[in-house]
């Protein structure tokens, strides 16, 4: 059964323990060369280029300036989005956390059927398109959705909640497309803990709130430091999510980029405001690159 | 404690599983707007998917591109796996990295900065642009998977066969591929939930003549929300379960 978390889980982590290993090295310089040219090609002309392209449009339209990244800082709106973006991917990280880690420990502890249902619980929609759960969850929100339906059919209301298009909506859709990606490197990390290690505490007198506290939770923290950058770092970058389910007054960076090219057809500014949130992201990823590579993510054992 | 730890969990798959398996009684909900529990069945929204000419025109559009994609990606992925882990090239921890970008990098960033080239070239919701797309989005999934099967597998295997006289190919093919086949078999997998899920981008790289299943259902979502989507929701899962369930097979069984 174990087998099946590993197989399962290459998709959603930064981190590979490959960049760090190391094989014999039998294969010639132009042999290795041939096998990597076509990878080479495809990241610069289909990766490095468009977002050079994009970097450069900010600061050169037609000549240098950094007009766009003025009106970022001097305009308090755009200023607010970045903050509120922040703020939703640090509510939606630590709701993964509390809700996940549990899910976590028990997908590591399970046996039999039981881990069957939970790998299954976290791999079904860890595969499901973002837009399939965004759908699902403005079926359950709406105004005449199912929840709206519950509460006046049991008379908890007697008038239609507005649950859709707020922040709340949001933020609860987004930590549940995330929340496997907190509970696979956690999970992980707990599977790398011995079992006698909490047992040997239980026997030296700890309790077993005392034994998890004490024993357990430190050594799964590479684990949790591992999630909660990855769940982070896609947090801040979502477009799909908030761009349905949230409102005009939750608007997130994502969704102002898009709006900025799609609608406005601002592109210098659209470039100037993505060449920032790419940079927010990148510093988080150089800062917690120890963290994400220490935990090893899932793809260790893949 | 241990009946409320048992509940709360309980609760917490409920939460993760529950929105997902929604959409499967309402698509076959007899009412044309949303109503649960169902009062009655149908599959009207399946034939009203399979004969409106837009949304076959998405998923052959979006079938296209996720199978040129499965290709492109699995090839280019696995030879390149191989170079990196086999190989020992200056720069490759850099090239490592990069090939990891695009899973770092904002895709609302990458999408963008697609539509910026794309765009001014009249190139939006073209076929060889989308292929680009979603082969730099799918080959981290291939590289991570192929690398990781190749470590576990012991190069020594590869010594023996060039020192018992097989050539660099013959040692590939007969002893290399088949150890890692079932690994590449689950990356190609992977690289095609990759990009027939895929929105974000595919959101500003379409365009009315040439639209994703994913473009489509962004549209409807926002637009136009009828049941036809809960029916391809369902489908959509459907085809996700029937994917995860085969890389189960291909890479779960036979290690045990």
């Amino acid at each position: 059964m174990t087998a099946t978390v590993d197989n399962l889980a290459p998709t959603p982590t930064v981190s590979a323990s490959w960049l760090f290993s190391y094989s014999a090295r039998r294969y010639s310089h132009a042999l290795t060369l041939v096998l990597v040219a076509p990878l080479m090609l495809l990241l610069a002309a289909g990766f490095l280029y468009p977002i050079g392209r994009l970097i450069s449009l900010s600061v050169m339209a037609p000549e240098f300036t950094l007009e766009y990244y003025r009106r970022i800082v001097t305009e308090p709106l755009y200023i607010d989005v970045l903050l509120r973006t922040l703020q939703t991917g640090a509510i939606v990280t630590v709701a993964s956390l509390l809700l996940g880690y549990p899910v976590a420990f028990l997908m590591a502890r399970a046996r039999g059927k039981a881990a069957m249902i939970v790998v299954a619980a976290v791999f079904v929609p860890l595969w499901t398109s973002v837009l399939v759960r965004s759908y699902a969850w403005i079926v359950l929100l709406q105004r005449n959705g199912v929840i709206n339906g519950l509460f006046i059919e049991t008379g908890v209301v007697t008038s239609p909640l507005k649950l859709l298009y707020t922040e709340g909506a949001v933020i609860l859709a987004m930590t549940h497309v995330l929340m496997p990606f907190m509970i696979l490197p956690i999970c992980n990390a707990l599977r790398t803990i011995p079992a006698e290690y909490s047992q040997a505490a239980r026997n030296l007198g700890a309790g077993p709130m005392g034994a998890f506290l004490r024993v357990t939770l430190p050594l799964s923290l590479p684990g949790i430091f591992a999630g909660c950058v990855m769940c982070f770092i896609l947090a801040i970058g979502f477009y799909i999510t908030p761009a349905l389910v949230g409102g005009p007054g939750a608007l997130m960076m994502a969704t102002l980029i898009g709006q900025q090219t799609i609608v406005l057809l601002d592109w210098p500014f659209a470039a100037a405001l993505a060449t920032v949130l790419l940079t927010t992201t990148l510093i988080f990823v150089l800062v917690f690159r120890k963290a994400l590579s220490v935990s090893k993510g899932m793809n260790s054992a893949n | 404690m241990r009946l409320f730890g048992g509940l709360l969990i309980g609760a917490i798959l409920f939460f993760l599983v529950l929105p997902t398996l929604l959409v499967i009684p309402i698509s076959l909900n007899d009412s044309s707007y949303i109503q649960f529990p169902p009062k009655g069945l149908t599959l009207r929204w399946y034939s009203e998917f399979l004969s409106d000419p837009d949304w076959r025109a998405a998923t052959i559009f979006s079938l296209k591109i996720a199978l040129s994609t499965t290709i492109a990606s699995t090839a280019i992925g696995t030879m390149a796996a191989i170079g990196l882990v086999r190989g020992n090239l200056p720069g490759k921890a850099l090239l490592q990295a990069l090939s990891l970008g695009p899973m770092i990098v904002p895709h609302v960033v990458f999408g963008v900065a697609l539509y910026l080239i794309l765009s001014p070239l009249g190139l939006t919701g073209n076929f060889a642009g989308f292929l680009v797309a979603h082969t730099v989005l799918s080959v981290p999934y291939v590289i991570i998977t192929v690398s990781a099967a190749l470590e576990r597998f012991d190069p020594s295997l590869e010594l023996a066969a060039l020192n018992c006289g097989a050539s660099r190919s013959r040692t590939f093919f007969s002893i290399v591929l088949p150890n890692i086949s079932p690994a590449v078999a689950a990356a190609s997998v992977f690289a095609f939930l990759a990009s027939f899920d895929e929105a974000t981008v595919a959101f500003f790289i379409s365009d009315t003549g040439g639209k994703t299943i994913s473009r489509k259902m962004f549209e409807d979502i926002d637009f136009n929300l009828t049941p036809v989507i809960a029916s391809v929701s369902t489908l959509l899962v459907a085809i996700s379960l029937v994917l995860m369930g085969s890389i189960y097979l291909l890479t779960g069984r036979g290690e045990d």
